[in-house]
């Protein structure tokens, strides 16, 4: 009998703890696939975040680092940076990402920073419970905007690609999704891009995968594939937004 | 070695920490303290090093958890509100067991203050200052000369026992010129032995993790406790201090950093006089040389604190003491003491001590007299009300059995005392 499909080594061999349905074990495992197929396990060293894939510590078998809130892009830097030939990975969620550590995403794209972040976009803070996210749609609700989010209290969403896409430093981003196998298929072709730009040293490389958080949105995990097709597809177009081929610009 | 080098005190820090092995540094400027990341900047590509002006103190501690997750000497520093930022990062490397090295070159405050010399963050320093259960190592120079040696003492200790060391300088000690010499051998960070848990290339090792959390039941507070094991071997080895005059002194003032410089003047004047004075300098304040100073209380009838800053510091002392002694405060809170004022307050204690004698001012007073000069002009209902809160206090005080009274105290020096130690012998709790 021919063995088709295995657990990725760079996985841990343990249960997670996500909730069904839930994007961060797709993307996890996309991870690890890409790590193992180019041989770069042994090198690697993840940042995992605050957030529902905190864990992610113990879930990659390679060397981790589990920072504060939102400061991932700053861990990797000064990983990076020590041992420029590590290759090295940020985890982040929505709110990491986009509220708190704006900051640290917006200036190490800046920078070029040669490191990878792979970045879950849920539209919700999930780990503390379906709060506002800096990505929550117009009119989703969220237990800090329980009607619904209001532009005109609570501002409008972040769209990460478009806003780093101007950036001179930010050589990759892509934005992707897992709610279906084709795209699960696109985005596993993103993550191994932006790692492989690490590796020839290319700079910032960042992945944007649209995700989803039954738990949180109060949906059934089909009803949350659904969502992410038909609610936030449209505000957070798939595609490549820079890469080092193509510079600057939505397409 | 050897040779003597006219230098900033910031340029003399950062020197010394290039030459004791950093080969990384990540900050973000805030004055007193920017020559650091100036001479960095074109210091370390010199040596091979990394050097980042990052985007905020934030993301500035945060490389430093990164750079210090490898186990490379890494560095940063700032000033009082960019250490206030860095607080977070700095508890997170103490919850990881990292070690790092940092400098706070410390200005006056609360809030933006003013960048003129203060010890105001003396409090944030030495308990921890960011969240959690957490030491940190300070180290408090208080020349050019140590601005330029001490860094290597702190990455050794900051590896020795895994955790971040910190310099606790001021704007002064940041901003004078004097010389320095560089009294051990430059470090090539080649030559450090490998650590054992530093992040990298695998090699077949096996995975490593470093975090900050365990949410197992229990488990952290077992960390905590081993932690906490570790904080008192570090107490009871690692205390630096310093003693001049201290023989024959019946008058012993106590003083860290540019505060103790002022006080060195101060004391020689007043040994001209005939008093006389000494002068305690601890070199950490954390851990804090408190046996030296109860040592002390049991020979020394009177002390006085001389700080930049609200009686933060002379709580240490207090605590030191135990009652055993009298201890008097000269505060400025973001003012720099003349050494004639520092003399004026020598001279002041001196004639108490002839007036009221030593057994009755203890009895007294015995946490009362606390100075701030230039005396400010207050109404009379505020005073009052100042004078009134200190009476409670040192009623308190004085009530208040201590946990572990020290062996020997000196029963004879005053009725507080006595009446401590009897309630303390009922109990049987004097050991
Ligand atoms: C400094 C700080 N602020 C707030 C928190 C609390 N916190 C933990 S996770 C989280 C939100 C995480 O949301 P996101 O990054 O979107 O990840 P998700 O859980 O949705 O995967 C927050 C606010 C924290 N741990 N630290
Ligand atoms: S709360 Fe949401 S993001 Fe977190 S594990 Fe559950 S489904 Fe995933």
């Amino acid at each position: 009998m021919e063995l088709l499909n295995k657990k990725p080594q760079s996985l841990v061999d343990m249960k997670m703890h996500y909730c069904p349905g839930c994007g961060h074990g797709i993307v996890h495992r996309l991870v690890a696939e890409c790590m193992d197929e180019l041989g770069i396990r042994e090198r690697t060293v993840g940042v995992a975040p605050v957030g529902c894939a905190v864990f992610a510590d113990s879930y990659f078998n390679c060397d981790m680092i589990q920072g504060p809130h939102g400061r991932g892009p700053a861990i990797a830097t000064g990983i990076k940076r020590s041992k420029p030939e590590c290759i090295v990975f940020s985890y982040q969620g929505d709110g990491d990402l986009a509220s708190i550590g704006m900051g640290e995403t917006v200036h190490s794209a800046a920078r070029s920073e040669n490191i990878t972040i792979i970045f879950i976009n849920n539209a919700i803070y999930g780990m503390t419970g379906g709060q506002m996210a800096p990505t929550t749609l117009v009119g989703q609700k969220a237990t800090t905007c329980p009607s619904g989010r209001n532009p005109k209290v609570n501002g409008f969403p972040i769209k990460i690609c478009e806003l780093l896409a101007p950036l001179e430093g930010a050589v990759y981003l892509e934005r992707t999704s897992v709610y279906n196998a084709p795209n699960v298929i696109k985005t596993k072709k993103a993550v191994k891009q932006a790692f492989q730009n690490q590796i020839d040293g290319k700079g910032f490389s960042l992945v944007e995968v649209l995700s989803m958080c039954p738990t949180n949105w109060g949906m059934t995990p089909l009803e949350s594939a659904k969502f992410v097709a038909e609610k936030m597809l449209p505000v957070y177009p798939l595609g490549i937004f820079r890469s080092p081929e193509k510079e600057g610009g939505a397409n | 070695m050897g040779e003597k080098i006219l230098m900033k005190g910031n340029e003399a820090l950062a020197e010394g920490a290039v030459r004791a092995g950093c080969r990384f540094f990540s900050g973000y400027p805030i004055t007193p303290q920017n020559e650091v990341p100036e001479y960095m900047s074109w210091r370390l590509p010199e040596v091979g090093g990394t050097f980042i002006q990052a985007e905020s103190e934030v993301a500035a501690i945060n490389m430093i958890y990164g750079a210090a997750a490898t186990g490379i000497r890494c560095m940063t520093s700032s000033s009082s509100p960019g250490i206030s930022l860095k607080q977070e990062g700095i508890s997170y490397c103490a919850g990881a067991d990292l070690p790092f090295f940092f400098a706070n070159v410390v200005r006056g405050g609360p809030g933006l203050g003013n960048i003129a010399a203060s010890q105001g963050d003396y409090y944030q320093s030495v308990r921890g200052g960011g969240h959690g259960d957490y030491r940190t190592i300070v180290l408090a120079p208080n020349s050019v000369d140590e601005m330029g040696n001490f860094p290597k003492k702190c990455y050794e200790l900051a590896e020795k026992y895994r955790m971040p060391a910190m310099i606790l300088a001021d704007g002064i000690l940041g901003q004078m010129m004097e010389p320095v010499e560089f009294k051990f051998e430059t470090v090539d960070p080649k030559s450090l032995k490998e650590k054992g848990w530093e992040l990298g290339v695998d090699n077949g090792r096996g995975k490593r993790i470093v975090r900050s959390y365990d949410l197992r039941e229990g488990e952290l507070e077992k960390i905590n406790l081993r932690r906490m094991e570790k904080y008192q071997e570090i107490e009871a080895r690692e205390v630096l201090y310093e003693t001049r005059n201290c023989q024959d002194a019946d008058l012993v003032i106590v003083a860290y950093g540019t505060s103790s410089r002022i006080v060195s003047a101060a004391m020689k004047m007043a040994r001209d006089k005939g008093f006389k004075a000494g002068l305690f300098r601890p070199i950490t304040l954390w851990p804090f040389p408190s046996q030296a100073l109860s040592q002390m209380a049991k020979k020394v009838r009177n002390f006085l604190v001389v700080e930049m800053s609200m009686g933060q510091f002379v709580q240490d002392v207090r605590l030191a003491i135990n009652g055993q002694a009298v201890v008097d405060l000269y505060a400025r809170p973001a003012g720099i003491p003349a050494s004639e004022e520092v003399f004026a307050e020598i001279e002041k204690v001196y004639k108490e001590i002839k007036t009221a004698g030593p057994v009755k001012k203890a009895a007294a007073t015995p946490q009362l007299r606390s100075v701030q000069a230039p005396a400010p002009k207050t109404k009379p209902a505020a005073k009052k009300q100042v004078k009134k809160r200190k009476v409670k206090v040192s009623k308190k005080a004085v009530k208040t059995k201590p946990a572990k009274p020290p062996k020997a105290r000196p029963v004879k020096r005053s009725t507080p005392n006595v009446k401590r130690t009897k309630a303390a012998k009922k109990k049987g709790g004097r050991k």
